[in-house]
């Protein structure tokens, strides 16, 4: 499909490896970031693989002041996009965020803040009836609240609910939301974290699976899918098992 | 620190790890002159060209971006850290292939480079290094440059086969072989000795792809029996590319599966595939990746890892060498999974040290079982020395510093250009002490 997909968060390693795939498609993109460099080299790897076009715009997509007029820059420069997805964010160190209160506030105003509102602004403006998808890489952290991670987790839970609510106003139009909810993933995000083992997905096992999900019009999707089962089973918990969990 | 093992899995070694996402910050992390450095790729060297114990690695996985693709002249341009796996499967749609592969295609374009990989069509094609157009260079003391045979020509020619030594690869500009097809016609002949196969591998001069497997435990009169396999790039079948691998060894196994008994065992029962032999067509992947079919396969021979001998001998003498060296193999019976035989071509390579040299190389692998493996693999590397032939960085942990540089004279000219801040576990144990 040729459509036209706006990044948010370009240089994420979920991000890229998607974008990769749907290059192939031959679809066109807009990057948006703040590392020109970055977004340059990202853009000729995707026009290298077949993308039909690719721009660039540098932004701070965390600048929660400046998000009405950084979208309404964009949609002047480049219309209006088929596809949007929200794939830019950051993962703190728990502890230190706790008594770093200027940082917790940015881990949750960059991944609950700025993209509910860059969600909005992108849907404000958008000519009624127009088909559009919207995919927002959330966590599976997001889920339930745990001791180990819930200042990232409540951030990704809040956008989770939020995204809930816009799939059910929009559901039945041609716009339609889709929430991924990928587990651990080898990442640049997660380098702090010792890897290995059956759980970790690699960026492109994400992004096939959100390919598949965008293709097929899946509300959420819990990549890799066991995943799903792992989250239903914590979610369930009863609090006096919950508590002793240290996970 | 990180533990950190090359393919043959001999030694776990602890290494500062940095694995940069940008080319920007691999930039910077080559600037950095605390601690010496070296780039990984994805370790599927068998040695230690790919370790650098206690110093810095800089991994490279994740610098494989495509810079530029010209589908009509099949000239690419990609960042060094991207696999053959990935570029293949982005090339070959359009007709494109790489002109040389070694046995598999998970290795880094950048470590190709450094290694100066060969393949199958060696007498036709020579190495990776005739290929390259230009190569991007970060060195420790910040500067950038572009490398071919006109710019920089001494640095482009110490970088091929250089073993990551005189800078940080940053992309890799090549020209691809045009393709009509993702298949290979291949010929599969039974072979019953080592004359057989001298006398096939003359009989298919006109064959592009040529190598054999020998049975490394025949003895006597047998000594290089197996199958000679010879192919040729098909005109029809379609330009797929290859998939994932759908086996994997998930865990490593006790013990090593693979002993003289498990092997002489299948190298019996392979012989006498009646299937195998003749004519076929079959995919680019099972013929020049047909290891790859099983992902982690180095785990079959278990937590102790094991050894590689390569080694290239020249024409001079050459039915003599292969035969006294397999006649060691046989004689103590430590058999290997895949043994390689096959010719080497005189098609110049412009690398300081690249290592085939007109004649036939034979790979082996040894499970490891200490120190009688390692007495047989100094055996094999004095027959080699005593030929005038050399072994292969790429898979060595053993050669000794007097058959390093008996191999490679243009050494000096390489430890000349090495980067200052860059050091390997292999250059330390081949050139200490050196004047």
């Amino acid at each position: 499909m040729t459509a036209r997909i706006l990044v948010l968060g370009a240089t994420s390693a979920i991000a890229q490896a998607y974008a990769r795939r749907r290059a192939a498609e031959g679809c066109g993109f807009i990057l948006v970031g703040r590392r020109e460099d970055r977004l340059a080299s990202i853009a000729a790897d995707l026009g290298a693989r077949g993308a039909s076009s690719v721009e660039v715009q540098v932004t701070d997509l965390a600048a929660v002041d400046k998000i009405e007029e950084a979208a309404r820059a964009l949609q002047a420069r480049f219309g209006s996009p088929d596809e949007a997805v929200i794939a830019y964010g950051t993962l703190p160190d728990q502890a230190a965020a706790e008594l770093n209160l200027s940082e917790a506030h940015a881990v949750i105003d960059t991944n609950f803040t700025s993209a509910a509102l860059w969600t909005l602004a992108l849907l404000k403006d958008r000519p009624a009836g127009r088909p559009f998808t919207l995919v927002g890489i959330g966590s599976v952290a997001g889920d339930r609240g745990r001791a180990s991670n819930f200042i990232y987790g409540s951030a990704k839970a809040g956008f989770d609910r939020f995204l809930e609510g816009l799939a059910q106003k929009y559901d039945g139009t041609p716009t339609r939301v889709i929430r991924v909810k990928p587990g651990f993933v080898d990442t640049p995000m997660t380098a702090g974290i010792k890897k290995g083992g059956p759980l970790w997905a690699t960026p492109d096992q994400v992004a096939a699976d959100m390919q598949r999900a965008v293709a097929k019009g899946r509300r959420v999707v819990y990549t890799p899918w066991f995943w799903w089962v792992i989250m239903m089973t914590i979610r369930h918990l009863p609090w006096f098992v919950f508590k002793r969990l240290k996970v | 620190m990180l533990d950190v093992s090359s393919w043959g899995r001999l030694r776990q070694v602890p290494h500062e790890v940095a694995r940069p996402a940008f080319l920007d910050e691999a930039r910077v992390l080559m600037r950095s002159q605390r601690n010496p450095v070296l780039c990984y790729g994805l370790g599927r060297s068998y040695g230690d060209v790919c370790l650098n114990e206690n110093g810095r690695l800089i991994v490279t996985d994740m610098l494989d971006r495509l810079v530029s693709f010209d589908r009509q002249t099949g000239v690419v341009r990609a960042e060094a850290g991207v696999s053959l796996d990935h570029l293949l499967r982005t090339v070959v749609p359009h007709g494109w292939f790489m002109p040389v592969v070694p046995g598999t295609k998970f290795v880094t374009l950048g470590g190709a480079v450094a290694n100066d990989v060969h393949g199958k069509n060696h007498e036709t094609a020579g190495t990776l290094g005739a290929h390259l157009r230009a190569l991007g260079l970060a060195r420790s003391s910040g500067e950038v440059l572009t490398l071919t045979r006109d710019e920089n020509p001494e640095l482009f020619a110490a970088t091929i086969g250089g073993l990551g030594l005189t800078g940080m690869i940053l992309w890799v500009e090549l020209q691809l072989a045009p393709i009509r097809s993702a298949m290979i016609d291949s010929e599969t002949i039974a072979i019953d000795d080592l004359d057989a196969f001298f006398r096939q591998a003359d009989a298919s001069r006109d064959w592009p792809y040529t190598v054999a497997w020998v049975d490394c435990l025949a003895k006597e009169r047998a000594i290089g029996r197996g199958f000679f396999i010879r192919g040729r790039a098909a005109e029809a079948g379609g330009l797929t590319p290859h998939g994932a691998p759908r086996i994997g060894i998930p865990f490593d196994i006790p013990g090593g599966l693979l002993n003289g008994v498990t092997i002489g065992a299948f190298n019996a029962f392979y012989r006498k595939r009646p299937w195998a032999l003749g004519a076929r067509r079959l995919h680019y992947d099972p013929f020049f990746f047909p290891l790859d079919a099983v992902a982690r396969w180095n785990r079959l021979y278990g937590p102790r890892g094991f050894f590689q001998h390569q080694s290239a001998v020249p024409m001079q003498g050459v039915t003599e060498t292969i035969r006294k060296l397999l006649a060691l193999t046989a004689e103590f019976a430590e058999g290997s999974f895949l043994v390689v035989l096959k010719m080497f071509g005189d098609r110049p390579s412009p690398g300081l040290l690249s290592f085939p040299m007109p004649g036939a190389t034979l790979a082996l692998d040894f499970p490891n079982k200490g120190e009688s493996t390692r007495r047989l693999l100094t055996r094999m590397a004095d027959v080699v020395l005593e030929a005038g032939g050399r072994l292969y960085p790429a898979k060595d942990a053993t050669m000794s510093r007097a058959a390093f540089r008996a191999g490679y004279p243009a050494w000096r000219q390489l430890e000349a250009q090495r980067d200052p801040a860059i050091m390997s576990d292999f250059w330390r144990r081949v050139t200490a002490g050196a004047a």
